[in-house]
């Protein structure tokens, strides 16, 4: 329940600061879509069809007003529902952001725990070498290279673009590209957070101890490490997961991807206001419910974070 | 770097084999997505080169060299006062929906866009007309309050198509016109995709489906060529990757004109803009052929006035202001104006733009001028250059064909106002006589680069890429459109 209220809250301040934003911003939608060619009398009819000649509390009540009830209005530039525009969009980022989430787990965990199992040997500075260069390896070049490798050269894949999920394999096809450019940070992250997170606990008093008892070292590692490893790992994933979905604008527009980054950057350029508006609140909403349920994952694996 | 990589991809690739000469789809890139498909509600060029001649068709046209073309008018007639154009409209036109066109749908079309609540973005194409009647259904009778030079050319535009009363509400998002080509979908941020109108008026078209792509990446856009996944970039992103086109057969790299008089515009409501002798020191101040150079790949021809080469009665003036620093210092000094005075160039985000900035401060500073240079966005450009006229100086290609009547209007963002210029071009638009128009067009030309409100800088290049086996494609852009209707493919 509190935490319902604090949800509430967080959008409405979000609302506020996002509506008065674009407020301050110069330029409005009317006057970007006649451009040269405005004159004083088709501007004001533009602006009187897109219902900015409204006073500004009236716009943002009915704004508020309108998501309550689940309307997310019409594009000013497209002219479609948002909803819709969203949904479509979604339909691209979302899968996306899935699977470069699993991809850089399946990859980047198994490698961090493995180079605090042998740490100061080959594979241990192996893993720290790639994770640094996977960290420094911008996305949008890695994107550039997997295209001129497989697009361009082997032809094995599109070079961009995405048609709708109508074509299930063509539509797979072209998210895989983009998904590896977008995991590949991430699993250097995840490999260097997991080596480190694993280390603190293999030297921590209580898997001494049961070294002592004689208990294996790899038992040690899969026992006692790893399970208290997951708490930091949990975190960085969560902060990972919402990064995923706003960073995807970079290897979006390498990839001419349509995703919810693309949207958001286009609909700010043409001062879309009522997408703009909505897409950063659907963002906030879904920075905070992930938060959310990072803290209860938290809470279930680590008694001593419950309250007494 | 990412031309490096390119060429280091391109060593040892395999030419993959083309596709089947049986081929009848096209698949064209863009880099903006339309805002809407109505070309009567918004002035973005995006909506034309998709709809324009393939979607939507008015009663005149504008062809690839720039040339007025009948239409869905076969012919007209104009009285010896210039005041009176018959239409001969073409029979048994139907729209993509079935519904008829008739001389009630020129009645409708233009009475929309001169309605009091219209939002078209060229209102002022209209406003020559007084009436438009219909004695009988083929033949529409357009009276003008005062005759216009420019009426059929203007009729040709993207803004004055023919629209069915009957859809004429939903075509930002399902256009419905009387072209070659019918819309299918609009999957949005990705593409827009026609299909051959089976029941066209005029010669079949040669495709049976046409993709529009949006690849905004200048990166992005050069794979997608190179893994054939785009047939033709008419407008390419990345001029410096054309060189790695040009030596690659499977490609064809076209360089035509645009509209674009790209300009150093000035604020002349503000100092020191308002004394012609700044004005012209600037002009001799910037080398036109090195910022060619520098920003369009050596594309693009200097202009001395708001006009480009190609179109009807163009006269040479860039010997005007000849590249002569010495010169501009000396009418700086002139003018009063000290060495390291400051001005503020506001840079809106086209390359021509960003990259003409850098290259136009560093030749100031040569004359004694810092340049301050300030990168905005569209939406601020147009909010505060265009309409409320807060600026200094800004880099800007008007790319309306023969808009010398922004000169001549009331209230501009350059606020040029000179009384002897309007007299001029009242005296132009209201000729009849051909010759006369000719006479009065250099005349305003001469006007304009004798006070150069603006810097006149160059023509911006049109410079396309597509498939060597691809026939028809518009090579110049006298009005921003992809024209299709013409274009196949070679065996």
């Amino acid at each position: 329940m509190q935490k319902g209220f604090a949800l509430a809250a967080t959008l409405l301040a979000a609302a506020v600061v996002v509506f008065l934003a674009l407020e301050v911003l110069p330029g409005d939608p009317a006057a970007v879509s006649l451009g040269t060619g405005a004159r004083p009398d088709t501007l004001a009819a533009l602006r009187a069809q897109m219902g900015l000649d409204q006073p500004l509390p009236w716009r943002f009540g009915s704004w508020i007003g309108r998501l309550v009830t689940g309307d997310f209005g019409h594009s000013i530039t497209y002219g479609t529902p948002v909803a819709q525009l969203i949904a479509q969009r979604i339909a691209v980022t979302a899968p996306l952001a899935v699977a470069a989430s699993v991809l850089a787990t399946v990859v980047g965990l198994p490698l961090g725990v493995l180079a605090a199992a042998r740490r100061g040997r080959l594979a241990d500075r192996a893993v720290r070498v790639g994770s640094q260069v996977g960290l420094a390896v911008p996305n949008f070049w890695l994107g550039l290279l997997l295209v001129l490798l497989f697009a361009v050269h082997l032809g094995w894949l599109p070079a961009g673009g995405f048609g709708g999920w109508s074509d299930p394999l063509a539509a797979a096809r072209a998210l895989l590209l983009p998904a590896v450019a977008l995991a590949l940070p991430q699993a250097a992250v995840l490999a260097r957070v997991a080596r480190g997170a694993t280390l603190e606990t293999l030297q921590a008093d209580y898997v001494r101890t049961a070294r002592a008892r004689g208990l294996s070292r790899s038992a040690a590692l899969w026992r006692h490490a790893v399970p208290n490893a997951l708490g930091p790992m949990l975190t960085i994933w969560g902060l990972q997961l919402a990064f995923l979905l706003a960073g995807a604008v970079i290897v979006e527009n390498v990839f001419a991807l349509p995703g919810l980054g693309r949207l958001l950057f286009q609909s700010v350029t043409s001062r879309d206001l009522v997408v703009v508006e909505d897409l950063v609140l659907l963002l906030v909403a879904v920075v905070v419910v992930v938060n959310a349920v990072i803290d209860a994952l938290q809470l279930a694996l680590d008694p001593r974070l419950r309250p007494a | 770097m990412a031309r490096t990589l390119l060429a280091i991809a391109l060593v040892g690739a395999a030419i993959p084999a083309m596709a089947a000469s049986a081929k009848d789809t096209l698949t064209l890139g863009m880099v903006l997505e339309p805002p809407g498909l109505d070309p009567t509600a918004g002035a973005a060029s995006a909506i034309r080169e998709v709809t324009y001649a393939n979607v939507f068709e008015g009663l005149t046209r504008i062809d690839r060299d720039g040339a007025v073309q009948p239409d869905l008018a076969e012919g007209w007639k104009v009285r010896d006062d210039g005041l009176t154009y018959t239409f001969r409209l073409i029979d048994g036109v139907k729209f993509h929906d079935g519904s008829p066109f008739d001389c009630a749908v020129v009645q409708f079309s233009y009475g929309r866009a001169m309605a009091p609540d219209s939002v078209n973005a060229q209102k002022g194409l209209f406003e020559p007309i007084a009436k438009v009647d219909c004695p009988d259904p083929r033949t529409a009778v357009v009276t003008l309050k005062h005759p216009s030079a420019l009426f059929v050319f203007g009729m040709g535009w993207g803004d004055a198509v023919m629209v069915s009363p009957k859809t004429a509400a939903d075509n930002k998002t399902h256009p419905v016109g009387t072209g070659p080509y019918r819309f299918t979908r609009w999957v949005q941020g990705d593409r827009v995709e026609l299909e051959r109108n089976p029941d066209y008026w005029g010669a079949r078209p040669k495709l049976s489906k046409v993709t529009f792509r949006f690849v905004a990446d200048p990166a992005a856009a050069t794979s997608a060529m190179l893994a054939g996944d785009i047939d033709a970039f008419p407008i390419f992103p990345a001029p410096e990757a054309v060189d790695q086109f040009k030596s690659d057969a499977r490609f064809a790299v076209h360089v035509g004109t645009t509209e674009g008089k790209t300009l150093l515009a000035l604020n002349e409501s503000r100092k020191p803009f308002d004394d012609v002798r700044v004005r012209r020191a600037l002009a001799h101040a910037i080398d036109r052929k090195a910022l060619v150079d520098a920003t369009q790949s050596g594309f693009g021809a200097p202009i001395g006035s708001h006009y480009v080469p190609g179109d009807p009665g163009y006269v040479d003036l860039t010997p005007t202001y000849p590249f002569d620093p010495a010169r501009a210092r000396a009418l700086l000094a002139e003018a009063g104006i000290k060495p390291g005075t400051t001005i503020t160039i506001a840079l809106p985000p086209p390359p021509y733009a960003r990259r003409g900035g850098e290259v136009i401060a560093a030749m100031l500073g040569d004359v004694g001028i810092t340049a301050k240079l300030e990168p905005i966005e569209w939406a601020q450009w147009i909010d505060q250059v265009f309409l409320k006229s807060q600026f200094d100086a800004t880099v800007i290609s008007h790319t309306e064909a023969r808009d010398l009547d922004i000169y001549a209007r009331d209230k501009y963002y350059f606020n040029y106002n000179n009384p002897d210029y309007r007299a001029l071009y009242a005296k132009y638009t209201l000729s009849t006589d051909a010759k006369a128009t000719t006479d009065l067009l250099g005349a305003l030309q001469r006007k304009l680069a004798d006070d150069e409100p603006n810097v006149f800088l160059f023509a911006l290049p049109k410079v396309g890429i597509w498939n060597a086996k691809l026939r028809g494609l518009w090579e110049n852009d006298p009005v921003p459109a992809n024209d299709v209707g013409g274009v196949s493919w070679a065996d």
